[in-house]
């Protein structure tokens, strides 16, 4: 219902990304007023109805196609239904005599298969159209690939051609429409089946162990994109988020650079680093440069360059970093990382550390 | 108000339902072909993927002896069943006899081939996708052919104790259905396991 | 009115001596009509489980980052309810209410085999306590594991040892595996006694529509039950034998398990909305005083949606990355079963049309189900379109979707069959008065609970998350489906008071309080245990209608 609202008073692709709407004028009427708190009701940062890239829009565009359809066919046959129930109920003083019997008619039943047929060949060839789109799009030469693996509960990025690997908060170049720099993912899964869904960019795409998913998005505006996990994937699903930084290409370029540097080595976290090399970290985690080359848990060589921890569920200040590597189930419970049951000193030492590797 | 007293204006007297039994059994047939089905796709599906270990072509012999006895099995319960319908009880114990010896021969030879198969090949039910799904898809056979044996072997008890006559006859066709159906899985099976798939 | 219920030498006594009596009565009977009984009143006891596990969900799910559960008990709650409703509610009870009423319809005396009917009746009654066992087999009690918390469809390779230890999920496996078993032999059962077992006179074309329908979903069970059952061994070999039907590690599918879980469970759920329409088939036109416009119609559409539903199956699996090609498939498969549907609700309105419409609590209910299985079908052709389904696949607008059909369509027609046929099973009306503050309650919070649920699904919410975070937009939404859940849960206990109470005391019924037309109608309320006295004849589809209107019977129209 407010879709039609939505559409009538929002240009699309003006929209950022997952940000209430314009401010409004003390003045405005109480009507305007209302319909704004009703579109800001639906513009919510994960909403498919807020599209930024072209997988996205292509969906839209074939959803609301679907959505006129439906709406059509829900007002014709239920305003049927309803005339049906009040024109033809037995009214008091109307005589109990059993009404003319009527036993049915080829010709209706002809006519109420062919038209409904009608409807789906138009529906289906408009769908057929948009997956051919999608998934049988060329891919250009100056596409970036990113390698997506699913964890029970993290996402690992891996950026072949340049060398790259990251962990929950995924970096990707805005893409200009005139002239498409769209990022391929190639996803699978190193346990059970996960799945990627950023609604405002693309839909969603699976991870499936032992089996390749490619998608591909082309995010048009530079921001922050939310999603998560949508594939059940064990206890802590419901907290396996995703976050997408669209930058523009300058940025991603200084983003990459950056990440490509091995681990800082601050000497005022040299205690720190000592503790973090000689303890069971080191099994699970990964700093360049360092003897930590473990794989089953997320990449922390630029650690303290992340906004989040704990795959976005955990804002990363020294704070929570300790509390988090002290007793991991407690903030995200079902989480895989045990508690590491150290010394409150090593404790200290080992998050100054982590927060030191910018 | 009594509909069952309504007249008769046209004859019901030819009123000829299909036989139950007879319905029964397809339908449970049915039911059954479709656990098999699924367990030949997942066959199908899984050759030529085991990621180790012995391939079907390295160790599985066609079962020539085993497959003429059960498929020689169906002809023998078919006419012990004629024979019964005719009031021949010794005759159908007879044919009922050598149905069960040639299903039991159909046995020993799976377990005969299954014990080459683990000792000197070294393939169980855990080596690979071939063992898995070799296993499982004959096993279920198996266990179905020992059902239907125990079945057979308590009609042959019977008759063998001079209980059975000719109206037990509908009652043998049902259980030579199941049998059939047997049979009918082994030739699947056969041709997808040892003729396809080496 | 009198019938040949009459001739009472064969009846057992009305008031055995002993409580015990009565219980063996129960627990031995073949009798089909106390077979349905006892699925009807099984399945009501899960079903008040199973709602109590919604209501912890939903009270979890109310306000953003609640502690109400923790994860591992919210999984196992959402795991819980959905694999009970559907094989422990929906299976038994639209089972018991073929169990009483085919041989009643089509004038036989008992179901084809009647000890096959009782055995199938406890093996899954045996495999409802057996799942339910594992909340209490628990760590401590005997280290066997808890309640499964892998969801009702159990992917692979989430079941695996590896990520499944103890024995959570062979509970799982174990009596859902029980549970098919018993619904092929009340299958196998129910075709055969359509079949073999019609009176003298009741061809294939007028035998009423619940049978026919019936026939087709038993005929399902038989091609739909097997893949399950076979899925499960497998699994259960993986986790026993240590086979790799499912393990990735070995080079194991965990696509595959989604083939054969699906081939399974697209059927299953036309195996359960199939008797729905059976119901509203057989009350739509008495409470219209028409006839079922388009029998012949309805039949072939029956007929056909059978048939497709085994080819839709991946459209579960659109996300998984089938390719152009199979995404395309079953996108045109998934639309073409809208046109049976379609026809289906387009007859119903065509019976209602030019009716004399009562509205009695069976046909409000009825009423509610036309309105509510329109938007569960449109709301399906919306997700058959693959794109839009890769937006809202495995989300709340999923969940919102399968709710209506289930809830909204299934579960108003099985309440529709409860007030319509109680009288037929007891002998007494249920209260008219409590049954419209049942329905009017139940339909407030059906709407409260389930519409607003499709806006967080379009929102971006996935299913079975035990929370959310507060910034992305759900909470308002969540806490009005929330508030939705009271009023159903207060609408059932009225309904359970209904029935506990009109059992003794409602108002007698007679053999034929709805001047209905087919042959259950015909005999005493409840019938005697031989059902009727003499085998019944028939000339047309409505019998009772023939002797009501001798000078206008339906033969001379059919």
């Amino acid at each position: 219902m407010s879709l039609a609202l939505f559409l009538a008073l929002h240009d699309m692709d003006d929209m950022p990304a997952g940000h209430a709407m314009t401010v409004m004028q003390m003045h405005e009427p109480w009507w305007r007023r209302a319909m704004q708190w009703v579109t800001d009701l639906f513009s919510t940062p994960t909403s498919i109805f807020s599209p930024q890239a072209t997988p996205a829009h292509t969906i839209f565009s074939l959803s609301m196609l679907v959505l006129a359809i439906t709406l059509a066919i829900f007002l014709a046959v239920a305003g049927m239904l309803l005339y049906a129930i009040i024109r033809f109920r037995h009214r008091a003083g109307d005589s109990n005599a059993d009404p003319t019997q009527v036993y049915g008619s080829n010709q209706i039943e002809v006519l109420w298969t062919v038209i409904p047929i009608l409807i789906l060949v138009v529906l289906f060839l408009s769908t057929a159209r948009v997956i051919s789109v999608t998934e049988q799009a060329r891919k250009p030469a100056n596409a970036l690939d990113v390698v997506v693996i699913g964890h029970q509960y993290w996402w690992e990025y891996r950026y072949p051609a340049l060398g790259v690997v990251t962990a929950n908060e995924l970096h990707l170049p805005a893409s200009d429409p005139k002239a498409p720099t769209p990022t391929y993912m190639t996803m699978s899964s190193a346990d059970v089946d996960h799945s990627f869904w950023v609604p405002n960019l693309a839909g969603k795409m699976d991870l499936i162990p032992n089996k390749i998913n490619v998608m591909w998005i082309d995010p048009h505006k530079p921001g922050l994109y939310l999603g998560q996990c949508a594939q059940y994937c064990g206890t802590a699903h419901a907290k396996m988020l995703i976050r997408v930084y669209v930058d523009s290409p300058a940025d991603f370029a200084k983003w990459i650079a950056h990440q490509k540097m091995a681990a800082e080595n601050d000497p005022a976290a040299a205690e720190g680093k000592l503790a973090f090399e000689h303890t069971a970290c080191v099994n699970c985690h990964t700093v360049t440069g360092t003897s930590a080359k473990g794989k089953f848990g997320p990449d922390l060589t630029h650690l303290a360059s992340r906004d989040t921890i704990a795959s976005g569920t955990i804002k990363n200040t020294p704070q929570n970093l300790r509390q988090w590597i002290d007793d991991p189930d407690s903030m995200k419970p079902g989480s895989l990382m045990p508690k590491m049951n150290l010394s409150s000193l090593e404790l200290d030492a080992i998050t100054a550390y982590l927060a030191s590797l910018h | 108000m009594s509909a069952y007293t309504a007249v008769l204006t046209q004859s019901t007297d030819e009123w000829q339902l299909p036989d139950k039994g007879k319905v029964g059994m397809i339908c449970l047939i049915v039911a059954e072909a479709a656990i098999f089905i699924i367990f030949v796709l997942a066959y199908i599906f899984y050759l030529g993927k085991s990621l180790s270990g012995p391939t079907p072509a390295e160790v599985l012999k066609l079962p020539v002896l085993g497959t003429v006895c059960l498929l020689s099995s169906s002809l023998t319960v078919h006419f012990a069943v004629a024979a019964l319908e005719r009031n021949e009880a010794p005759l159908s114990s007879l044919w009922l006899a050598l149905t069960v010896l040639l299903g039991g021969i159909f046995l020993a030879d799976t377990a005969v081939e299954w014990h080459e198969l683990i000792y000197e090949h070294g393939l169980t039910i855990r080596t690979n996708l071939f063992g898995t799904t070799f296993y499982s898809l004959v096993g279920l056979h198996a266990s179905h052919v020992i059902v239907g044996l125990g079945m057979l072997s308590l009609v042959l008890l019977f008759a063998v104790a001079g209980k059975l006559n000719s109206s037990h006859a509908h009652r043998l066709h049902v259980l030579s259905y199941y049998w059939h159906f047997v049979d009918a899985v082994w030739v699947v099976v056969f041709i997808v396991v040892y003729v396809l798939g080496r | 009115m009198q019938t040949a219920g009459a001739m009472t030498f064969d009846s057992p006594p009305s008031h055995p001596k002993l409580w015990l009596d009565a219980v063996n009565e129960w627990f031995t009977t073949v009798d089909h009509k106390r077979i349905g009984m006892l699925y009807i009143g099984y399945a009501l006891v899960f079903l008040l489980i199973a709602g109590l596990e919604a209501a912890v969900m939903r009270i979890q799910l109310a306000v953003p980052n609640n502690h109400f559960v923790s994860p591992q008990v919210f999984n196992r709650m959402f795991t819980m309810h959905g694999t009970t409703m559907v094989f422990f509610v929906g299976m038994p009870i639209l089972f018991g209410f073929g169990n009483y009423l085919v041989p009643l319809m089509i004038g036989a005396r008992d179901m084809a085999f009647p000890r096959l009917n009782a055995f199938s009746f406890w093996i899954s009654a045996f495999g409802g306590l057996l799942l339910y066992f594992s909340f209490i087999g628990g760590y401590g009690l005997y280290g066997a594991g808890t309640a499964p918390d892998v969801g009702w469809f159990a992917y692979a390779p989430l079941t695996a040892k590896l990520f499944s230890p103890g024995h959570s999920t062979d509970y799982w496996i174990l009596a859902v595996f029980l549970s098919g078993i018993g619904s092929v032999g009340t299958a196998l059962n129910i075709v055969t006694t359509i079949v073999c077992m019609r009176c003298k006179g009741m061809t294939m074309a007028r035998m009423p529509l619940l049978p026919w329908l019936y026939l087709v979903t038993s005929a399902m069970v038989f091609i739909a039950i097997g893949p399950l059952t076979a899925a499960q061994m497998m699994l259960g070999i993986d986790r026993f034998l240590g086979a790799h039907f499912f393990d990735v590690q070995a080079g194991g599918s965990a696509v595959l398990w989604m083939h054969f879980f699906w081939i399974f469970g697209h059927p299953e759920v036309y195996i359960l909305v199939l008797p729905a329409f059976a119901f509203a088939n057989e009350i739509i036109p008495v409470f219209s005083r028409k006839p079922i416009f388009g029998y012949s119609a309805m039949v072939g559409a029956t007929v056909l949606i059978g048939f497709i539903s085994l080819g839709v199956w991946a459209h579960h699996m659109f996300t998984v990355g089938l390719g152009p090609a199979g995404n395309t498939f079953f996108t045109l498969a998934t639309m073409i079963i809208s046109v049976p549907t379609g026809i289906k609700i387009f007859n119903w309105l065509a019976t209602l049309w030019g009716g004399k419409i009562r509205f009695a609590t069976p046909m409000i209910f009825s009423i509610a189900f036309l309105f509510q299985f329109l938007i569960a079908g449109l709301t399906g052709i919306m997700l058959s379109a693959a794109p839009f389904d890769w937006q809202l696949g495995n989300s709340y607008f999923v969940v919102a979707h399968f709710h209506f059909v289930l809830v909204g369509a299934i579960l108003y027609m099985i309440f529709a069959a409860f007030y319509y046929w109680f009288p037929k099973m007891s002998g007494r009306m249920l209260s008219e008065t409590l049954g419209k503050w049942h329905f009017w309650l139940f339909t407030i919070g059906f709407h409260l609970t389930f519409d607003f649920m499709h806006v967080p699904g379009l929102m971006g919410m996935p299913r079975r998350i035990y929370t959310y975070e507060a910034d992305r937009g759900w909470a308002v939404w969540n806490m009005i489906e929330s508030i939705g859940m009271i009023f159903q849960a207060a609408a059932i206990l009225i309904f359970v008071w209904n029935v506990v109470r009109s059992y003794r005391h409602g108002e007698e019924a007679g053999p034929d309080p709805w001047d209905a037309w087919t042959l259950e109608w015909s005999t005493a309320s409840p019938p005697p245990h031989y059902n009727f006295a003499e085998e019944p004849v028939v000339h047309s589809r409505r019998p009772l209608w023939d002797l009501k209107h001798p000078q206008a019977p339906d033969s001379d129209y059919e």
